[in-house]
Order: structure tokens, then sequence, then C-alpha cells
């Protein structure tokens, strides 16, 4: 059982680290500010919540493990508003 | 385990100073806003990955604060961005 969680923990915080790569090289690589913001909140958040989802079997008690979905949460619904405010800053800006 | 978890944090470092780039040649202030916003989620990711590699239960609160201030300075700068933006658009109006 405990053999199987850490496959787990493997595998997901894996892909976690590889959503990560994808939304740096994104950052780099996109040509307009958009595209970058999409690259940055889409993969990072969802490299995040990866991360967190490899990291519930390992933690020691149940409150850590809530505590790591409080952190996940937080990060989700922040990174969705200050994406949208920072697409309305960077359209406002474009405009004059 | 625990080597592997350090091993996807010193990597999720990397990313984030790669990622640190954008603020040198960002051609506008969202791209900075934007690689610090990268800097505050990989700094999270590579907190947990460390607190659960070494074992420290109180990690955890630490990735808490930072994604709170993390919010936070992004907040503040929208705001103050915004109000530079409006000031211009007034003084070219009043031009």
């Amino acid at each position: 059982m405990s053999a199987v969680l850490d496959v787990f923990t493997l595998f997901t915080v894996a892909t976690g680290a590889f959503f990560f790569f994808a939304g740096t090289v994104g950052l780099l690589r996109f040509p307009d500010v958009f595209t970058r913001l999409h690259a940055l909140t889409k993969a990072d958040t969802l490299g995040l919540g990866l991360v967190v989802l490899g990291l519930l079997p390992q933690a020691p008690t149940l409150l850590a493990g809530f505590k790591l979905v409080c952190v996940w949460l937080l990060v989700l619904l922040s990174a969705a508003s200050v994406s949208q405010l920072i697409a309305h800053n960077a359209r406002r800006s474009e405009q004059r | 385990m625990a080597d592997f978890l350090l091993c996807a944090a010193v990597f999720v470092l990397v990313m984030v100073a790669l990622g640190l780039v954008r603020i040198l040649r960002g051609p506008g202030d969202a791209d900075r806003l934007m690689a610090t916003q990268l800097l505050g989620t990989g700094g999270i990711a590579a907190l947990l990955l460390l607190g659960a590699a070494t074992d420290t239960d109180a990690v955890i609160d630490v990735a808490l604060t930072l994604a709170l201030l993390a919010a936070f300075n992004s907040f503040a700068f929208i705001k103050a961005a915004n109000s530079t933006l409006a000031e211009q658009a007034r003084t070219e109006r009043d031009l």
C-alpha cells in the first residue's frame, strides 16, 4: 500500500514539475503579453495542483493534508483574479 | 523518496530562475509582474516539496503566508499601475 502511494507521489510530482517547465517555456517564448499570461496562469496553477496532490499521501497528519489543500485553493483563487487584473491593465496600456 | 522530492524542488527553483529572465527582457510592466507571479507560485511549490522531503510540517504554514503575500503583492502592483495609467491619461487629455 505504501509502495503504491509512493509511486503515485512520484508520478504526480514529476508531472507537476513538467507543467512548471511548460509554463516557464511559455513565459519565455510566447510572442505576446496575453499568450504569456495564459501560459503562466494555467500551466503553473496546474503544476502546483499536481504537486500538492502528489504530496497529500506523504502528509503526516490530516491537518497537514488539509493545509496543503488550503494552500492550493488560495493560489488558485489569487492566480485567477490576478490574471484578469493583469490582462485588464495590459489592455489599457496597449490602447493608449 | 526524499531525494526525489529534493530533486523536484531544485528543478522548480531552476525553472523560476529561468523565468526571472522575463523581468530583464519583458517589454512592459505586466511581463515583469508575471515573472514575479511565477516566483511566488514556484517558491510555494519548492517550499512544499522541501517540507515533505525533510519531514518539516511548519513549512506548509510558510507556504500559506507566501501565497497570501504574493496575492497582495500583485494586487498592490496592479493598483499602482492603474493609478499611473489614469494619471497619464489625464495629463494627455489636459494637453
